[in-house]
């Protein structure tokens, strides 16, 4: 049956499937959907730690850094080993200079202007992530918003609207524009199923033409309203300046068919929500204010071996990666070991058998990002496009604009790719300059000025990198439900913490609500802990 | 009249092949100008160009080229593995791939961090994955398995996506 906008009920149902099935799977994919409100507590409090107590932090990366802060800050000896030569772990930020090894000895490189970076890792920071922001606060890390919802970025489909990019603001103008409408079809003619008193349907009328831009009509059509959402053929001007023209909405048919409504959500999900931050500079300055706030504390370029516990303390056995050399052997009461489960599921740890199974049962996601730095901003320039995301169904996914310096002379680099699933499998599996080449290749295909304007790209697969061998923790709601307790008690003097530890996995609030729960458990258990005997 | 939730799983389901089909008619084009760029002389030939992947199922066939796109990003084009912090291991004259139901069971269930790759393909790509390892890399297992015995090995419940 066709009404006379020529959607059938059955496109309707199609279209609400597809937007469910799209949110579901977007959902899954980033594998984020565990998020909840911050457990944030505000400045942690340890006090009564007991005198001359040591503790050995492995990884500096959020968790170890924040575990490594609150518990020198309470009066415990800490030391902290990190495998790599500078602090944050996956909290990273690549710049020009910079030199990356893989696992499989390809070496980038990076020779981006100075200023210029990707995060390789996170690059965000939602405003609900009261423990990170609290510490950028406290450690005088400046942020500035992130741009997650650009209306000037583009959606992109390879077959929709013969591959053109489709800008964010029609697609969603039209496509809420076109349900309000058929919505308020069938409340006028008391199609919906459940029972709406005459006056929730005027309500609900008025609701949808102004949710929707409809005209008097309850109609979406080429309208002031319309145009006032999605933009002019011709803007309003000044003076003598030409007069506005209105544009004209995207069909219905041709939207619904197109697939891109399914980007539409994103940044309306809880992570996503604006306000979104990011350090000015890079993320991996919050990892640098730790990092000068810990001074010496951290022991760089250290490859732990082992980690062995017994009654009276901890051993971990570990060599200098960079010089190589003999094993030694750090001395510890107590151990915060924040390795991400890829790494010590490989590393022998005498633990009970319950937390020992959790080690060796969560998987680890694969991710890929790609640098891209070209001539000169001409996403601005050229397409007023000032930050935010396109999405894409290339195999890149996504191109992400740079939050920051808007309108500065010069070169520019943006995120040619950020990509998940099967893609990001096949991206990693190629040699890294096969990775910017693809990246490039695709990327020409939304913006052609790719061609005359790339100059240099650097691209991690998360599954590469030498110290993480993955992107993040994959929980299921099996293994989670087997093992997420087991991974997270204190087993004999050895915590764990980590974003695997956490609910917000992927994320650095993760890791630090993780940190800042182990050690309060670790420090009330060290508080009633009987003394061991000498040996 | 079918319970409208079905109605829409069926018409979403008739949508997603139509559009995996689509796909492929689209790919064929891109892979031939991705060829004719061409991997630069002397390349070894490890990398398979274009990406061919959608995001949820990759759509070779061969297990050679499977395992160029996904196992080579871990266990290396000559099947070694790495060391880092970690290690990833050597796929290689692996005396574990004598029992073919195990490599399935990894490939389907993931192991350690390895996460559950099985989870982007169907039984068929499964078994020819499983197949290539088991007869390359100095290893020389002559039982080939089909996508019926992928079938016999139990699959977790999957992450999510």
């Amino acid at each position: 049956m066709k009404n006379s906008t020529g959607i059938s009920r059955r496109d309707l149902l199609a279209m609400i499937g597809k937007t469910a099935g799209a949110g579901a799977m977007y959902q899954a994919m980033t594998t984020l959907g565990f998020a909840a409100e911050s457990g944030y507590q505000g400045t942690l409090k340890l006090d009564g730690a007991p005198k001359g107590k040591t503790i050995l932090i492995l990884g500096a990366g959020m968790a170890g850094l924040v575990a490594a802060y609150e518990l020198r800050n309470a009066g415990y000896s800490v030391q902290v080993l990190e495998y790599n030569a500078r602090a944050g772990g996956r909290s990273w930020t690549l710049r020009g200079g910079d030199t990356y090894t893989e696992l499989g000895g390809a070496t980038q490189h990076c020779e981006f202007d100075p200023g210029l970076y990707i995060n390789p890792g996170p690059w965000r920071i939602p405003y609900h992530h009261h423990g990170v922001l609290d510490y950028c606060k406290r450690l005088g890390v400046a942020l500035e918003p992130f741009v997650q919802v650009n209306y000037n970025a583009m959606l992109h489909s390879r077959s929709a609207y013969g591959g053109r990019p489709q800008r964010f603001r029609h697609v969603q103008a039209d496509f809420h524009g076109h349900v309000a409408e058929l919505l308020g079809k069938a409340v006028q003619s008391n199609r919906l199923d459940q029972s709406l008193t005459v006056e929730d349907a005027e309500k609900l009328l008025v609701a949808l033409r102004q949710w929707g831009a409809l005209d008097n009509n309850y109609r979406y059509t080429k309208s002031y309203a319309s145009s006032n959402r999605r933009g002019f053929d011709v803007d309003p001007g000044g003076g003598t300046m030409p007069q506005i023209e209105l544009s004209t909405p995207l069909d219905a048919h041709g939207l619904i068919d197109s697939g891109l409504w399914q980007h539409l959500a994103v940044g309306t999900e809880y992570d996503f929500q604006t306000s979104i931050f990011q350090p000015l500079g890079g993320m991996d300055m919050i990892a640098r204010a730790f990092q000068r706030e810990l001074g010496g504390l951290i022991r760089f370029n250290s490859k732990v071996n082992a980690i062995h516990q017994d009654e009276r303390g901890v051993a971990v056995s570990y060599v200098d990666s960079k010089s190589g050399g003999s094993l030694q052997t750090a001395h510890a009461d107590w151990c915060v070991c924040t390795l991400p489960l890829s790494i010590l599921s490989q590393l022998p740890i005498n633990v009970g058998p319950a937390m020992d199974a959790a080690i060796h049962d969560v998987p680890y996601d694969a991710a890929v990002k790609i640098g891209l730095q070209f001539k000169r901003r001409f996403w601005e320039l050229d397409e007023q496009i000032y930050g935010g995301i396109t999405y894409t169904d290339l195999p890149i996914e996504r191109i992400g604009y740079p939050s920051t310096d808007f309108g500065k002379p010069g070169k520019g680099v943006l995120l040619g790719a950020y990509v998940f699933g099967a893609n990001a499998y096949e991206f990693t599996s190629m040699a890294p300059q096969e990775r910017v080449r693809q990246a490039v290749a695709f990327g020409t295909q939304i913006h052609p000025q790719y061609a005359k304007e790339f100059e240099t790209g650097i691209a991690v697969g998360w599954h590469r990198v030498p110290w993480a061998n993955g992107c993040y923790g994959m929980w299921s709601e099996d293994r989670r439900r087997a093992h997420y307790q087991n991974l997270c008690e204190i087993d004999g003097r050895i915590v764990l913490a980590g974003e695997h530890a956490s609910y917000i996995p992927a994320w650095q609030e993760g890791a630090v609500l993780s940190a800042l729960d182990a050690i309060q458990r670790l420090h009330a258990k060290i508080k009633t802990a009987p003394e061991p005997a000498k040996s | 009249m079918s319970h409208p939730n079905r109605a829409m799983l069926i018409q979403v389901s008739r949508i997603v092949r139509k559009q995996r089909t689509m796909l492929l008619f689209m790919l064929l084009p891109m892979a031939v100008l991705c060829r004719a760029e061409g991997a630069p002389a002397g390349d070894t030939g490890q990398t398979l160009i274009p990406t061919s992947a959608n995001a949820r199922q990759f759509l070779y066939q061969d297990g050679g080229q499977l395992y160029r796109a996904i196992c080579q990003g871990c266990h290396m084009a000559d099947g070694k593995g790495a060391q880092g912090a970690g290690a990833y291991p050597a796929l290689a004259a692996n005396p574990r791939l004598a029992a073919g139901l195990y490599a399935v069971n990894i490939v389907q269930n993931g192991k350690n961090g390895m996460p559950p790759v099985g989870r982007f393909l169907d039984d068929a790509q499964t078994a020819a994955v499983v197949n290539y390892v088991r007869s390359h890399f100095g290893n020389d297992y002559r039982d080939v398995l089909t996508a019926a015995d992928v079938k016999q090995v139990a699959v977790r419940p999957r992450p999510g996506f």
